[in-house]
């Protein structure tokens, strides 16, 4: 989208032949004030609210505050301590590689790959069937987390909808939340989000003039061949995006898997925001879960650099 | 849900291939076939919340997917009492109204210049949004909470209206920027000469102009709002201030291991209003505005 630039409201001043007389620099000054003023309200509301916490999780992770006790009022600066303790404590790296687990698997793997097969099937797919099944998906996506967190409860326990299907076939299934406590809240992730992957993708799809991949099929390529020769590389940029979207959304899954399992068995599915969720608000070390948000944040902002540098046409 | 994304009618492309498939019988197959995988998948992605339905009509509801013995509305009217549902969801109401109304407000104002005027702020602030809308807000609750302690902000409705509105600003201001520039600017041009503001012409003739984009934005951010627990699960301590996100987890904490039934009834009717918005901003946006700047391939 390009910006609309137009000549000033308050008069083409800017293009009087007197710009070097010395009352115009502090004129044209106050003429970008009075315009940028209507900006205010939201760079209030964004520097208190949005860059307030990331600077005082910066700084709250190099001290020892806590929720109670002596540590609550007498705050101290400890330098890089609690960064020294996370590193050391067996927990961290569990949960830092079952949040990558948690990452690759729902988000990368299942959200993209089930999102771009639903849309890429839906184009050869009855009218009829194509809406339906769009409904369903992206009701699972609508649904408020926490009523999405209790379907997904229900259906994964012991006595769930799955376990009761399950036995139809004569299957003794497993209590899915004890036993694979990640493989449940991956595949609930999956069924949550798809729908997001669904729509990018079929909007990408949409924009694929059907005249090229019907060349390729003149000339002799099969449905695979031009799906992964002519319709992937025409998508790569909503792909890309879509990677990147899907990871951060997924990295800040946090009802989901409090509801489903809690983090538990001990700590068997335990990601990183519950780690910090856990450490602060349960352990009351808020130091300590102040520094596992503040290396979230710091994951985030890194994929945030690489999605803006994906859209900087958009803002140039 | 984070960014927007709305639907798109099936394009030329779809329809195409749906044409095509009628001329050979290998097609026909192939439609057969993504016809069964899709419905399949459509099935999987159904049952859980064919629970949620039938669970909430049946009074002896198990957590599995059965028909209920006997139909009855019971479980709804057990949970309508004030303490239980009404309290919570017209908390829920004041928190995701106050807070789109604020968002959309601010998100106006904001986009008004970065949409008219060519300004050196303009790129770092957009940038600096973009940034915004990908903060993992999850992560962010620990540092928050020590923030609204040193303001003296915890279990206050005011202070987490404000924090809401914080967190769905960067992606509203984004939204209503796209909106606002395909809005004419030749209109505005014409009031300007005439000697209005540049707040008169926003207030007259821009924003009636963009009614459905202001609409679609409120909506985006009441659903978001209204559906977030996290957030005023950290910030709001009192019960009577808590919106119904957290009073149903608090209710399946308590009574979640008995009355299945009811936590579904519960859950049933505080997604009835966020569904029925879904729809309603699909229908104000139409195919026009697919993506709403969050993706663009």
């Amino acid at each position: 989208m390009t910006t609309v630039t137009t000549p000033a409201p308050v008069g083409g001043a800017e293009r009087s032949p007197n710009r070097n007389r010395p009352g115009e620099k502090k004129r044209r000054t106050l003429v970008a004030l009075a315009r940028s003023a209507p900006l205010l309200p939201a760079v209030l509301l964004l520097a208190v609210f949005l860059f307030g916490p990331v600077v005082s999780s910066l700084y709250g992770s190099l001290t020892n505050a806590s929720l109670s006790g002596s540590t609550a009022t007498n705050v101290e600066f400890v330098g890089v301590k609690n960064y020294v303790d996370l590193f050391s404590d067996p927990d961290f790296p569990k949960a830092v590689l079952l949040t990558v687990v948690f990452l690759v698997a729902s988000a990368i793997l299942g959200q993209n790959v089930v999102g771009l097969g639903l849309s890429v099937l839906m184009q050869s797919a009855n009218g009829v069937v194509r809406g339906v099944v769009r409904t369903i998906v992206v009701t699972a996506w609508v649904l408020p987390e926490i009523v999405a967190s209790f379907a997904a409860y229900a259906f994964f326990h012991d006595g769930g909808t799955l376990n009761e299907m399950l036995g139809v076939f004569g299957i003794q299934g497993p209590n899915w939340l004890y036993t694979f406590p990640m493989f449940a809240v991956i595949l609930a992730n999956v069924w949550r989000g798809t729908a997001f992957s669904m729509l990018v993708y079929t909007a990408a799809l949409n924009d694929v003039p059907p005249e090229i991949t019907e060349a390729a099929e003149v000339d002799g390529a099969t449905g695979w061949q031009r799906f992964r020769l002519v319709t992937v590389p025409m998508i790569r940029r909503s792909i890309s995006t879509n990677l990147m979207l899907t990871t951060l959304q997924t990295l800040s899954v946090f009802a989901l898997i409090f509801v489903m399992t809690g983090g538990g068995p001990g700590t068997d599915s335990t990601t990183l925001p519950l780690l910090a969720y856990q450490e602060a608000f349960k352990f009351g070390e808020l130091g300590f879960g102040t520094a596992i948000a503040t290396i979230l944040l710091l994951v985030g902002a890194l994929f945030s650099v690489f999605y803006i540098r994906a859209l900087k046409p958009e803002v140039d | 849900m984070t960014a927007p994304v709305l639907e798109k009618p099936p394009s030329r492309a779809a329809e195409a291939g749906s044409r095509l498939s009628m001329a050979s019988p290998n097609r026909r197959m192939m439609k057969g076939l993504s016809n069964g995988v899709i419905a399949i998948v459509g099935f999987a992605f159904l049952l859980p919340m064919v629970w949620l339905v039938l669970a909430s009509v049946d009074t002896s509801a198990t957590l599995s997917v059965k028909w209920p013995e006997t139909f009855s509305l019971d479980n709804f009217t057990a949970i309508l009492t004030p303490e239980r549902s009404l309290i919570p969801l017209l908390n829920s109401t004041l928190l995701s109204g106050g807070c789109a109304i604020l968002t959309v407000v601010a998100s106006l104002l904001a986009a008004y210049p970065l949409s008219r005027y060519k300004m050196r702020v303009n790129k770092p602030f957009l940038y600096g949004v973009l940034f915004g809308t990908c903060l993992p807000i999850t992560a962010m609750m620990v540092p928050v909470y020590s923030l609204f302690v040193a303001f003296n902000l915890i279990d206050s409705v005011g202070g987490t209206i404000l924090f809401l509105a914080a967190t769905s600003l960067p992606m509203a201001i984004w939204m209503m920027k796209n909106f606002m520039d395909s809005v004419p600017v030749s209109l505005e041009e014409a009031a300007w000469t005439d000697g209005a503001s540049a707040m008169t012409t926003l207030r007259t003739i821009v924003v009636p102009l963009m009614r459905p984009g202001i609409g679609v934005v409120f909506i985006f951010v009441f659903i978001q709002t209204w559906g977030n627990f996290f957030i005023p699960f950290v910030l709001l301590l009192s019960p009577d201030k808590q919106p119904a996100a957290v009073s149903i987890f608090s209710f399946f904490g308590q009574y979640g291991a008995v009355a299945y039934g009811q936590l579904a009834a519960f859950s049933l009717l505080y997604s009835v209003p966020v569904l029925a918005l879904y729809v309603l901003v699909t229908r104000l946006g139409g195919g026009s505005f697919a993506l709403a700047g969050a993706v663009k391939g």
